[in-house]
């Protein structure tokens, strides 16, 4: 009886494995597919429109041809290390999305309280992102060093740099978060935000928005930031010597970690599945989570279409002149803010648990 | 003053945003792309595609052998050989244009003295075998044969700029 539970539970397990890593694959290929089209559209030309209706087997297309296509492994590269590479920078991303909350559901009336959607609703939640998300940069290290190649070589140099530094400004946006939620869990963090638009974290943690948002473009390693990949002087960067499957592996976790950070920066700052009106909520939560990613993605893209890539000594001074100080002193304006008579109160409206 | 301009304007990101703002705008712009099976962009009557032989309206080809157009070839993608007919004309026996030498510069056609030899607006040959793009006699013949209508067309809509 003892195994027969065991054996639920992993099945139950298994099936929540792939009802969360089925939809982010699918995610990912239908996001290349709408970067394609909305970059087309911004430079006023119609994108892929032909494989299929409005070109939607596109991705489909590619992914076919990715899988047949043959993977190269250079002479001189590192096997083992050229082959586990870019499954180490995938899998992070995809473990990461266990404790992330979709939403929350009563089973259509089957449980009497509303549990959480998410594979483990942890209570160091956004501590466990912010740990296994940063472990993707050995990934991109490895496979710059298992290539053998000087571009990879210096494509991993800079990924892995960028990501260590931003991860820093990353992680004091995160403690204001923390400050004003007073809990590391993830859904708590957007139980605090209950209500309508202006109990999120959006409103008095603005700056603090902006900049886990760019951060989290450097993360991903997107335009402006994209210096790792950046085609003029390093060719593709740390994935330079690989292809076919391989290099889908490498696609699938950039585009994974788009698809995270615009959750976590929904999570954290947009009242995750909390509709913006109170009488909206007759919209399902998750559907809410999940137009607030979509327009982050969408602003990802645009991002992408707008702006030219940052020269490198501009970067790093981003990274750590500008964007360091401003969280630190806004981690310190809002610790004061909790502290001073008269301001906590107003400061109090967005600590619900806190306040009372 | 200025510096404290300078430093909201940095600061509120708003050259940033206005960048964003303009390649919104260019979102929602119609579209310019041409499909091109479907769709095709007008072509000059001075286009220069695939060569073609012409002929009289009796069906006597026109070309008379002068090799004027072999000689100004800059690419030397034209071969031609010569004999006297049974009616003492001077005719081509041979009339080949190597299409993966050509450079369709056009000026076979401003050489030649009877405006036999013609480019025309067709520009979808393209073949699987490097043999199939090497154009005899015969072939250039049919396809000024076919596109008749069209070339004429074409020399008489540019005939006053000439």
């Amino acid at each position: 009886m003892n195994w027969l539970d065991t054996g639920i539970t992993a099945g139950i397990w298994a099936l929540e494995i792939l009802a969360i890593t089925v939809p982010v694959a699918l995610g990912v290929a239908y996001i290349t597919y709408f970067e394609r089209r909305v970059i087309g559209w911004i430079q006023v030309r119609k994108g892929c429109n032909r494989v299929g209706w409005a070109g939607l087997l596109q991705p489909i297309a590619d992914g076919l041809k990715l899988f047949l296509k043959e993977t190269i492994i250079p002479t001189t590269a590192n096997k083992a290390l050229f082959v586990i590479a870019p499954l180490l920078s995938l899998m992070p991303v995809l473990v990461a999305f266990a404790v992330v909350p979709f939403g929350e559901t009563t089973l259509f009336g089957l449980w009497d309280t509303p549990h959480v959607m998410a594979m483990a609703d942890l209570n160091v939640g956004i501590l466990y992102v912010m740990a296994i998300t940063s472990l993707s940069v050995y990934g991109f290290l490895m496979s710059g060093w298992a290539s053998n190649s000087k571009y990879a070589f210096l494509g991993a140099l800079r990924s892995s740099c960028q990501m260590v530094s931003y991860e820093i400004a990353m992680g004091f946006a995160i403690v204001c978060v923390l400050m004003l939620s007073g809990s590391m869990n993830l859904s708590a963090i957007v139980h605090a935000q209950a209500g309508g638009f202006w109990h999120w974290y959006l409103i008095p943690l603005f700056p603090m928005f902006m900049v886990y948002f760019i951060s989290g473009c450097a993360e991903a390693n997107r335009t402006p930031f994209d210096l790792p990949e950046g085609e003029a002087e390093i060719v593709a960067g740390y994935f330079v010597e690989y292809s076919g499957m391989w290099f889908a592996t490498f696609s699938l976790a950039e585009y994974g970690a788009m698809i995270l950070i615009s959750l976590m920066t929904s999570i954290l700052f947009l009242g995750g599945w909390y509709a913006p009106l109170p009488f909206l909520d007759v919209i399902p939560g998750t559907v809410w989570l999940l137009a607030k990613t979509s327009f982050l993605i969408f602003v990802f893209i645009w991002f992408r279409a707008t702006f030219p890539r940052y020269r490198y000594d501009q970067l790093m001074r981003l990274g750590w002149k500008v964007f360091l100080p401003i969280t630190l002193i806004w981690v310190a304006v809002v610790g004061l803010a909790i502290y001073t008579p008269g301001v906590s109160d107003i400061i109090n409206f967005w600590r619900p648990g806190v306040a009372s | 003053m200025s510096l404290l301009k300078r430093a909201v304007r940095t600061w509120l990101l708003t050259e940033l945003f206005m960048g964003l703002m303009l390649t919104g705008k260019y979102l929602f712009k119609k579209k310019i792309t041409v499909e091109y099976p479907e769709e095709r962009t007008p072509l000059s009557p001075r286009f220069r595609g695939l060569h073609a032989l012409r002929r009289y309206d009796n069906g006597e080809e026109r070309c008379i052998a002068c090799k004027l157009c072999e000689v100004v070839c800059p690419a030397l993608a034209i071969l031609i050989e010569s004999e006297e007919r049974e009616d003492n004309t001077r005719r081509t026996t041979r009339y080949d244009i190597d299409m993966t030498k050509c450079i369709f510069c056009g000026l076979c056609q401003e050489a030649c003295p009877v405006d036999a030899i013609v480019e025309t607006q067709v520009f979808e040959y393209a073949s699987e075998a490097r043999a199939q793009l090497y154009y005899t006699k015969d072939m250039l013949l049919e396809v000024g044969d076919r596109y008749e209508a069209q070339i004429a067309a074409n020399i008489a809509a540019d005939a006053r700029y000439r």
